[in-house]
C-alpha cells in the first residue's frame, strides 16, 4: 500500500519534471523571442539585449532551466506582461473562482449519474434503462459550446429568465452560475451515466450476484450489499481521473460566458503570448491532473479488496 | 432407498423450458421428468449444451431474462414452483433449496468477507442476530473440514485456495439446513486431488444431515461416486433414468453406451480395445433431427422406427425405475455389439530423440513491495523447474501428469524456446536447446518441434480462413513452395485429420472445439516434426469428442512415427495412451517408468494419492480412498525438504519424518527404468498395495449379462400419455380481423410445428391457439397473415421468422 | 473455388468488414438512426457544390431572419449572418470542412496510436515502459490546455491542428490498442505463431492486429464525434482553421459578441455539429449492439 503511493508518487514528480522541461523548451529556449514578448513588438534590439542581460537570459539553457524551475517550487511565477501584476496574485483568486464551478460541476454530474447509472444497471433493457441510455447519448453529444448556444437562446434571448455572461462584476451571483453549471453537468453527466451503467449491469449478471439471488437475499439488498460496492468501482476511479477533461470542458464554458476563472485566464494568455502566466497555469493544470490520478489510484487500491490484501 | 409413501423432495413432470431469442423460442429442455426422494442423490450427467445447467437453474426458478419453463410443473415438497410468486421463491432459495457452483471463486463476493456472505443466509431466512448466525457458521466450517474457521470468517475470498472457496460455498448451502442441495459441477474447476477431497465431503454430507442431493457433472466417475440414481441428458432430454448400477451396468440407451465406450476405463488399451468415439456432433438446439435426437449418430437408428414422431420414456423390461427414451432398445443385441474401432497395432519404438538432463527452469520475480525493498529480497525465485531427466524414443508416447503448478506447462515452453533453461541441457536428435530460444532457431529445427495447444478457441486465429493457416505453416518450414502446392498440401493434411476439404475456406468459429482440434493437430504435423508437444489436447472438449480426437492424434503419430509428449492432468487418459509416463509436482518429477509399472504398485505416494483421487466409471473397480490434506502449495513458496511432505500420508508412519520435512529426496531406481523421488525405504514402497483392483465378479462395462435373458417383450410397457400442450383449443382471437387464409382448420393430426427452427412449445401452442396446426397453412401465409400472426406473438419485433415459411414447405412436403 | 487464395498474409479488408456491419445494423434501431444523421451530412458534404446555393463566403442582406423572401425572390431559408452572408451555404459548406479534418485528424491519430500501441502491448518490456511513459505525459495535460499550447505554439492551420489532435488523442488511442493487445498476445494462436519461428513485425501486424478491429471500429465512431467538436471548438475559439472558410464553431464565435441579434446565425451550427456527433454516438452504439449479439 505505501509502496504504491510511494511509486505513484515518484511517477507523479517525473511526469511533472518532464513536462515543466518541455514547456520551457517551447516558451523560453528562443530568448529573444521571450524579449519581443516582454517588452513589446515595438522594442529595440539593445533594449532587448539589456533586458535579457539583466534577467538572467545569457546564462546557459541547463542553468536558467534550473533556476527557473527553483523559481517555480518557491513561488516565484514572475510578471504577467499582460495585466503587469505578479503571476500568481493573478492566479489564486482565479483558481478560486474555477474552484466553485467546478466543484458543483462536478458533484452534481457525479449525483446524477450515479442515480441514473445504477437505474438503468440494474434493469438492463427495460424500458427505464433504454430511456436513460438514449437520453444520455443524446446530452453528451452536444457538445459544452453548442449547449451553451442553444440555452442562452432559450433562458436569456428568450425567456430572459437568467444572465448571458457570468464576470460577475457585483461579486458572487448564483444566477451567474447556473447557466455555466448546466452546459457542463449537460454534457458530462450523459458518460458518468453510461460507465455506471455498464459496470452495474455486468456486476448484476455476475456470480456472485447469482448467487445472492438464490440465497434467497431480497432484491434490494442484493443491490445495495453485493452489487454496488462491486459496481462503484470502475466508476470512481474513472470519474476522479476525468477531472482532466473536466478541466478542459471548464476553459471553453469559461470563455463561452466570460467567468473570470482559470481557464479564461490561460485562454486569454495563451492568444496573448503572456508566457510566464501560460507556464504557470500549466503547470497548476498538469498538478490538478496529476494528482487526479494519484487520488483515483488510491482510491481504487482502498475500494479493492483484491489489491488491499494482497 | 425410495419409499413410495413419502412426498419426494422434488419432482419434475414433463418439464419444458426454452430461451427466446433472435431466431425464437429455443427449446433447451424438453419432456424432463426427475424425482428425488428424501435423503437421495440424483446425478445428471450430459455433455456440454444439453441442458443440465438449465435444469439445475429452472429447479431455483432463475433462467434470466429469456428463459421461461414453457411446460409441464417442478413440485417442491408437492408445491408447485413454477406458480409462486417471487417472494415465496426467495423464502425457500437458500434455505429450502441450495447451491453449490462450477466456479467457486466467480461465485463469491469479492468485496465481501467470508463472515457477511455466510451469515446473511441466516440473518435473512432465520432473522437470528449478527453472532448467533456466526456461531452457526463456525460449526458448519468445521464440518466441511476448513481448520482455522475463525481465519476463514475474517477472510475476503480470494485470500482462499480454490478448494477452501468450494468448501466455504458448500458451507453456506448447508448453513440452513436444506431438504435439497444442488451441485452444478461443484468440482470442475479444481484440481483432482482436491477434487477427491470435496467428493469426500459431499458424500458425507448426505450420510450426516440426509439432505437430497442432484449432482450434476459430465463425468461418470464422479456420478458413481456420489449418487444413488442417475439421468443420462442427451440434446434437452432424459434419455435414461435409473438407479446408478442399472444405468452403469445394463445400460439400454444407445448413447450412454456410446458415453461408456468413449471414455478410458481402467482395462480399456488403446491397440486391444480402442475407445469408440460417438460419430457426428451434437445438434444445436434449432436444428435437432425429427424422432429421436440421437438418430444421426446412432448405429441402431431405422427411419421409420426412431425417425418418425416424438419418442417417449420407457419402462426397461421389469425392472423398476429404469426407463430409456430409445424405440428399438428391446431389438438391439447388447451382448454382441461391437462397434468398430481401428485396432491397431503396438509401435516398436526406435532411437532416443529427446534427452533432458537435470534441466532447471526458475523465474524470477520482482518484489515492489516496500518490506522487500528495505530487506533487500527483491528478486525472489519461482523454480518452476526442478532437475527434470527423462527421455523419448522415436514413435512413443511419453505423458507428462501433474496438477496445476507442477510445472508441466513451464516445460513445454522450454521445449518449444519460449522460454530458456536456467541450468542443464535438453538435446534434441542430439543437439542443445536448452538455451535456444525460438527464434534463433533454423526452420529444420522448429518443424521437427511443434505443439498442439489446450484451447480449441484460442488456438486458431479468428480472423484467417483454416487453410491459410496451415498454408502458412507449410510455407514457413518449406514443405511446399508454390500456392498451388500449398493448397494440395493443405487439402491433404486436411484428409489425415478426417475433415472435408472445404474447410480450408473456412473461418475457425464456423467449426466446433472437436474440428478446430483437428486444425490443430494438422498444422502441428504440417512441417512433418519428429516430436510433437501435446499440451492438454482434449481437456476442453467433451468426452465423446475426445475419444475421437485422442484417436487420431494416435494414429497419425503412430503413421509418422512422432515421439509425442503428452502433457495432462486426466490419469485415465494418460494411462489409455501413453508409453511412459512422468508424474510431476511442484516441479519435481516425482515418479517415472512406463504405464504399468506407474500404475501398480510399487507407487511414490503421490501417485498413490493421485491414482486414488481419480473418478472410475465402472461399478466393478474397488478403489483404495486416500484423501490428501491441505492443500496445493504454491510453486512461488514450497515447503523446505520433500515437496510432497506436507500432504504426505505416508510421513510419520515409517519414521522418516525429520527427514522427508528437511531433505529433498534421492531418486531411486526400483524397478528397470522406473524411478522414484523418495525417503521411504524399498521394501515399504514394494509392500504398497494396488489403488485400483477390480471385484471379484468382474464383468466388463459394456457387457451386462444379466438383462438380456430377462422377458424383455412380454410386457408392454405403457408410454407415458404426453403433455397436452396447453394452448390446443383455439382460443378467440382479439384484435385485427382474421385474414382468410387462417381460418381455424384442423384436419385430423396436426403436423408438429416444433420442427420448425425458432418454433418451440410455447409458440406452438400460440399459433394452435390461433388455429394453425399443419405445415402447408404457414408455408401459405403472406404478408396480410403474417403482420396478423404477428399481433399474437408477444415478442413481436424481436422474433425473425422470416425462414418459417421456407421451412414449413419443406416440411409439408415431407410429411 | 481454387483460385480463392490461401495466402495467410492477406488480411480481410477492413472496408468489406465495415459494409457487412452496415448490413447487419439494420438490426439496431439506434444504429439506424446514426447512419441517417452520419449520412445525411456525408451526403450534404459532398453534393455541397451541386446545390442552388447562395456563395457561402459573399456578403449580401446581413441579419435577416430564417425563412426570409427578398422582394427580387431570393430566398434566405435560415437568414443570414451579420455580414449578410447565407447561413445555409455556410452550414453545408462547412460541414464539408468538419467531416475533412476530422477524417484526416483521426486517421493520423489512428495510425500513430495503433503503432505505438501494438508495440508496446506486444513487445512489452522497455518499450512498453517508453512508450507508456510517453503517453502518460501528454495524457496527464487537459486537452483543451494541450491544443492551446500546440496551436499557439505552432499556429493555427489546418495541418497543424491534425498534429495537434493527434498529440492529445493519440495517447489515448494506445491505450486501448495497448490493453486490447496484452489480452490477445496470450492466445495459443500467437503463441503458435512464436513456436513457428514468426518475427515479431509479422505477429503484430497479421495475428494480432486484425483481431483488435471490433472494439477499434466502435471507437473510431466515438473518436470522429470527438474530433469534429474539437474541429468546431478550435474554430469557435479563434486557433482553428484559418478564415473566412465558413466553419461550424467560427459561425457561433462570430455570432456571439452580437447578443440576440447574432442569436440565429449561432443556434444553426450548434444544431449541426451536435446532430453530427449524436450520429456518430448512435453508430457506435449500435455497432457495440450488433457486435454484443453474435
Amino acid at each position: 500500500m505505501l509502496a504504491i503511493l510511494l511509486r505513484r508518487f515518484v511517477s507523479m514528480v517525473l511526469i511533472m519534471a518532464v513536462i515543466s522541461f518541455a514547456l520551457f523548451l517551447i516558451f523560453e529556449s528562443d530568448k529573444s523571442s521571450v524579449a519581443a514578448k516582454v517588452l513589446g513588438q515595438y522594442s529595440l534590439p539593445e533594449q532587448r539585449e539589456i533586458w535579457l542581460e539583466k534577467n538572467g537570459y545569457n546564462r546557459p539553457f541547463a542553468e536558467r532551466y534550473l533556476s527557473w524551475v527553483g523559481n517555480f517550487l518557491t513561488g516565484k511565477w514572475g510578471q504577467s506582461i499582460q495585466f503587469d501584476q505578479p503571476v500568481s496574485e493573478l492566479l489564486l483568486p482565479r483558481l478560486a473562482n474555477t474552484g466553485i464551478l467546478g466543484g458543483f460541476v462536478f458533484f452534481i454530474t457525479i449525483g446524477i449519474s450515479l442515480v441514473l447509472g445504477v437505474l438503468s444497471g440494474i434493469s438492463e433493457a427495460s424500458f427505464k434503462d433504454r430511456a436513460i441510455t438514449v437520453f444520455s447519448v443524446l446530452t453528451t453529444s452536444v457538445p459544452e459550446f453548442a449547449s451553451a448556444t442553444l440555452l442562452v437562446a432559450i433562458f436569456v434571448f428568450w425567456l430572459d429568465w437568467l444572465p448571458g455572461t457570468s464576470p460577475f462584476t457585483n461579486g458572487f451571483e448564483l444566477a451567474e452560475l447556473v447557466l455555466p453549471v448546466s452546459v457542463l453537468v449537460i454534457y458530462n453527466f450523459g458518460y458518468y451515466t453510461r460507465m455506471t451503467r455498464a459496470s452495474m449491469a455486468e456486476v448484476m449478471t455476475s456470480q456472485y450476484v447469482r448467487t445472492a439471488i438464490l440465497k434467497g437475499i431480497p432484491f434490494r439488498s442484493v443491490v445495495l450489499k453485493h452489487a454496488l460496492r462491486n459496481a462503484l468501482i470502475a466508476p470512481f476511479t474513472v470519474m476522479v481521473l476525468q477531472l482532466n477533461y473536466l478541466l478542459s470542458g471548464v476553459i471553453v464554458v469559461e470563455v463561452f460566458f466570460a467567468y473570470k476563472g482559470f481557464g479564461k485566464l490561460l485562454y486569454d494568455s495563451a492568444l496573448f503570448g503572456d508566457i510566464y502566466v501560460v507556464e504557470a497555469c500549466t503547470m497548476v493544470a498538469v498538478f490538478v491532473a496529476v494528482l487526479s490520478q494519484v487520488i483515483s489510484d488510491i482510491g481504487y487500491t482502498l475500494l479493492n479488496p483484491r489489491i488491499r490484501y494482497s | 432407498m425410495a419409499k413410495q409413501d413419502q412426498v419426494p423432495v422434488l419432482e419434475c413432470n414433463n418439464l419444458s423450458i426454452s430461451y427466446y431469442t433472435r431466431s425464437g423460442e429455443i427449446p433447451a429442455v424438453i419432456d424432463f421428468d426427475l424425482t428425488v426422494n428424501p435423503g437421495e442423490a440424483v446425478g445428471i450427467v450430459g455433455e456440454s449444451g444439453c441442458g443440465k445447467s438449465t435444469v439445475a437453474l429452472a429447479i431455483m426458478n432463475y433462467m434470466g431474462r429469456n428463459g421461461a419453463i414453457v411446460g409441464g410443473e417442478i413440485k417442491f415438497m408437492g408445491r408447485d414452483m413454477t406458480t409462486m410468486s417471487e417472494e415465496e421463491l426467495r423464502e425457500i432459495r437458500g434455505s429450502e433449496i441450495s447451491m453449490v457452483y462450477q466456479e467457486p471463486m466467480a461465485s463469491l463476493n469479492p468485496a465481501l468477507r467470508c463472515k457477511d456472505q455466510l451469515s446473511e443466509v441466516l440473518t435473512v431466512h432465520e432473522g437470528i442476530s449478527e453472532n448467533e448466525a456466526l456461531d452457526r457458521a463456525r460449526v458448519i466450517l468445521q464440518d466441511v473440514r476448513l481448520p482455522d474457521p475463525d481465519r476463514i470468517l475474517q477472510s475476503y475470498p480470494h485470500q482462499l485456495s480454490g478448494g477452501q472457496q468450494q468448501r466455504v460455498l458448500i458451507a453456506m448451502a448447508l448453513l440452513s439446513n436444506p431438504k435439497l442441495l444442488l451441485l452444478d459441477e461443484p468440482t470442475t474447476a479444481l484440481d483432482v486431488t482436491v477434487e477427491a477431497g470435496i467428493v469426500e465431503l459431499i458424500k458425507d454430507i448426505s450420510a450426516k444431515y440426509g439432505t437430497s442431493m442432484i449432482y450434476i457433472s459430465h463425468n461418470l466417475g464422479l456420478i458413481l461416486e456420489t449418487c444413488d440414481r442417475i439421468t443420462v441428458m442427451y440434446s434437452g432430454q432424459a434419455v435414461e433414468l435409473g438407479t446408478v448400477s442399472q444405468v452403469f451396468d445394463y445400460m439400454r440407451h444407445p448413447y450412454t453406451r456410446g458415453l461408456f465406450s468413449s471414455i478410458p476405463l481402467p482395462g480399456t488399451d488403446r491397440y486391444s480395445t480402442p475407445l469408440v468415439p460417438i460419430r457426428g456432433q451434437l445438434p444445436l438446439p434449432h436444428e435437432r433431427p425429427r424422432g429421436c435426437y440421437f438418430g444421426p449418430r446412432c448405429d441402431f437408428f431405422q427411419e421409420g422406427i426412431c425417425g418418425g414422431g416424438f419418442i417417449a420414456m420407457r419402462q426397461v423390461g421389469d425392472d423398476p425405475g429404469h426407463t430409456v427414451r430409445c424405440s428399438r432398445y428391446e431389438e438391439i443385441d447388447w451382448e454382441h455389439y461391437k462397434p468398430d474401432a481401428v485396432v491397431q497395432e503396438k509401435a516398436e519404438f526406435g532411437d532416443k530423440v529427446l534427452e533432458v538432463h537435470n534441466m532447471k527452469k526458475y523465474y524470477e520475480i520482482h518484489d515492489n513491495s516496500l518490506k522487500a525493498m528495505i530487506s533487500g529480497e527483491r528478486v525472489r525465485y519461482v523454480k518452476a523447474n526442478e532437475q527434470l531427466d527423462f527421455d523419448a524414443r522415436e514413435a512413443e508416447t511419453v505423458a507428462i501428469v501433474g496438477e496445476s503448478g507442477c510445472g508441466k506447462t513451464t516445460f513445454a515452453k522450454v521445449l518449444m524456446g519460449l522460454e530458456e533453461a536456467t541450468e542443464g541441457t535438453i538435446l534434441l536428435d542430439g543437439k542443445d536447446i536448452s538455451q535456444l530460444p525460438v527464434r534463433q532457431r533454423k526452420p529444420q529445427l522448429v518443424s521437427n518441434l511443434q505443439i498442439v495447444f489446450q484451447n480449441p478457441f484460442e488456438t486458431l486465429n479468428p480472423s484467417h480462413n483454416v487453410g491459410s493457416q496451415i498454408g502458412r505453416v507449410l510455407k514457413k518450414f518449406g514443405i511446399a513452395e508454390s500456392k498451388k502446392d500449398i493448397q494440395q498440401k493443405v487439402f491433404e493434411l486436411l484428409d489425415i485429420v478426417k475433415l472435408p476439404r472445404d474447410f480450408a475456406f473456412r473461418k475457425p468459429r464456423q467449426l466446433s472445439g472437436g474440428q478446430k482440434q483437428r486444425i490443430g493437430i494438422a498444422r502441428a504435423f504440417g512441417g512433418n516434426p519428429s516430436v510433437v508437444i501435446a499440451d492438454e489436447p482434449v481437456s476442453a472438449l467433451d468426452v465423446s469428442v475426445q475419444a475421437a480426437v485422442t484417436g487420431l492424434l494416435t494414429e497419425i503419430q503412430r503413421e509418422k512415427r512422432t515421439t509425442m509428449l503428452f502433457i495432462s492432468h486426466d490419469l485415465s487418459i494418460v494411462r489409455y495412451l501413453a508409453d511412459r509416463i512422468v508424474v510431476m509436482y511442484l516441479g519435481h518429477i516425482m515418479e517415472q517408468g512406463t504405464t504399468d509399472q506407474i500404475f501398480s504398485p510399487p507407487y511414490h505416494p503421490y501417485t498413490e494419492a493421485l491414482l486414488s483421487a481419480v473418478p472410475i466409471a465402472d461399478t466393478s473397480v474397488i478403489k483404495k480412498h486416500i484423501v490428501l490434506e491441505g492443500e496445493l502449495p504454491s510453486p512461488t513458496n514450497p515447503p523446505p525438504g520433500c515437496p510432497f511432505q506436507t500432504r504426505c500420508p505416508h510421513k510419520g508412519r515409517h519414521g522418516t519424518q525429520q527427514l522427508c520435512e528437511t531433505e529433498m529426496p534421492p531418486v531411486k531406481e526400483i524397478g528397470p527404468g522406473h524411478r522414484v523421488k523418495c525417503h521411504l525405504d524399498d521394501d515399504i514402497l514394494l509392500r504398497m498395495e494396488p489403488v485400483i483392483e477390480f471385484a471379484k465378479t468382474k464383468k466388463g462395462p459394456s457387457v451386462p449379462a444379466g438383462a438380456i435373458t430377462a422377458p424383455v417383450r412380454s410386457r408392454t410397457t405403457k408410454p407415458k400419455p404426453k403433455a397436452k400442450p396447453a394452448a390446443r383449443r383455439p382460443a378467440k382471437p382479439k384484435g385485427p380481423k382474421r385474414p382468410r387464409a387462417l381460418k381455424a382448420a384442423r384436419r385430423g393430426n396436426a403436423d408438429d410445428l416444433k420442427l420448425i427452427s425458432g418454433v418451440g412449445p410455447k409458440l406452438e401452442g400460440v399459433l394452435n391457439g390461433l388455429g394453425i396446426f399443419h405445415f402447408d397453412q404457414v408455408s401459405a401465409w403472406t404478408k396480410e397473415e403474417i403482420e396478423w400472426v404477428d399481433d399474437y406473438l408477444k415478442f413481436k419485433g424481436r422474433i425473425q421468422r422470416d425462414k418459417w415459411i421456407a421451412q414449413s414447405k419443406k416440411l409439408s412436403k415431407k410429411s | 473455388m481454387t483460385d480463392k487464395t490461401a495466402d495467410h498474409a492477406t488480411p480481410p479488408s477492413g472496408l468489406s468488414q465495415f459494409f457487412k456491419a452496415l448490413g447487419l445494423l439494420r438490426e439496431s434501431r439506434i444504429g439506424m438512426f446514426g447512419v441517417i444523421l452520419v449520412g445525411f451530412w456525408v451526403i450534404m458534404a459532398i453534393i455541397a457544390p451541386l446545390l442552388p446555393l447562395h456563395p457561402p463566403n459573399t456578403p449580401m442582406v446581413p441579419l435577416q431572419g430564417p425563412f426570409t423572401t427578398m422582394e427580387d425572390g431570393t430566398n434566405f431559408w435560415l437568414g443570414t449572418d451579420h455580414k449578410g452572408r447565407d447561413i445555409l451555404s455556410r452550414l453545408i459548406w462547412g460541414s464539408q470542412l468538419v467531416l475533412l479534418w476530422s477524417t484526416l485528424a483521426t486517421i493520423v491519430a489512428y495510425a500513430v496510436g495503433i503503432m505505438l500501441g501494438v508495440a508496446a502491448g506486444y513487445l512489452g518490456g522497455w518499450w512498453d515502459e517508453a512508450i507508456s511513459f510517453f503517453a502518460n505525459v501528454l495524457l496527464s495535460f487537459p486537452v483543451m490546455v494541450l491544443y492551446l499550447i500546440i496551436i499557439t505554439y505552432l499556429g493555427s492551420s489546418g495541418f497543424n491542428v491534425i498534429i495537434a489532435v493527434t498529440f492529445a488523442t493519440g495517447p489515448a488511442i494506445m491505450r486501448i490498442v495497448r490493453g486490447l493487445v496484452l489480452d490477445l498476445r496470450t492466445r495459443d494462436y500467437v503463441a503458435a505463431a512464436e513456436v513457428r519461428g514468426e518475427r515479431p513485425l509479422y505477429i503484430m501486424i497479421v495475428e494480432l492486429l486484425p483481431n483488435a478491429r471490433g472494439p477499434l471500429i466502435v471507437d473510431v465512431c466515438l473518436r470522429l464525434g470527438y474530433t469534429a467538436i474539437t474541429i468546431a471548438l478550435l474554430g469557435y475559439l479563434g486557433i482553428g482553421l484559418p478564415p473566412p472558410d465558413p466553419d461550424w464553431g467560427k459561425m457561433i464565435a462570430e455570432a456571439q459578441p452580437l447578443g440576440s441579434f447574432g442569436a440565429n446565425g449561432a443556434i444553426w451550427p450548434a444544431i449541426a455539429i451536435s446532430m453530427l456527433v449524436l450520429g456518430l454516438n448512435m453508430l457506435a452504439d449500435g455497432l457495440r449492439e450488433i457486435s454484443l449479439r453474435d
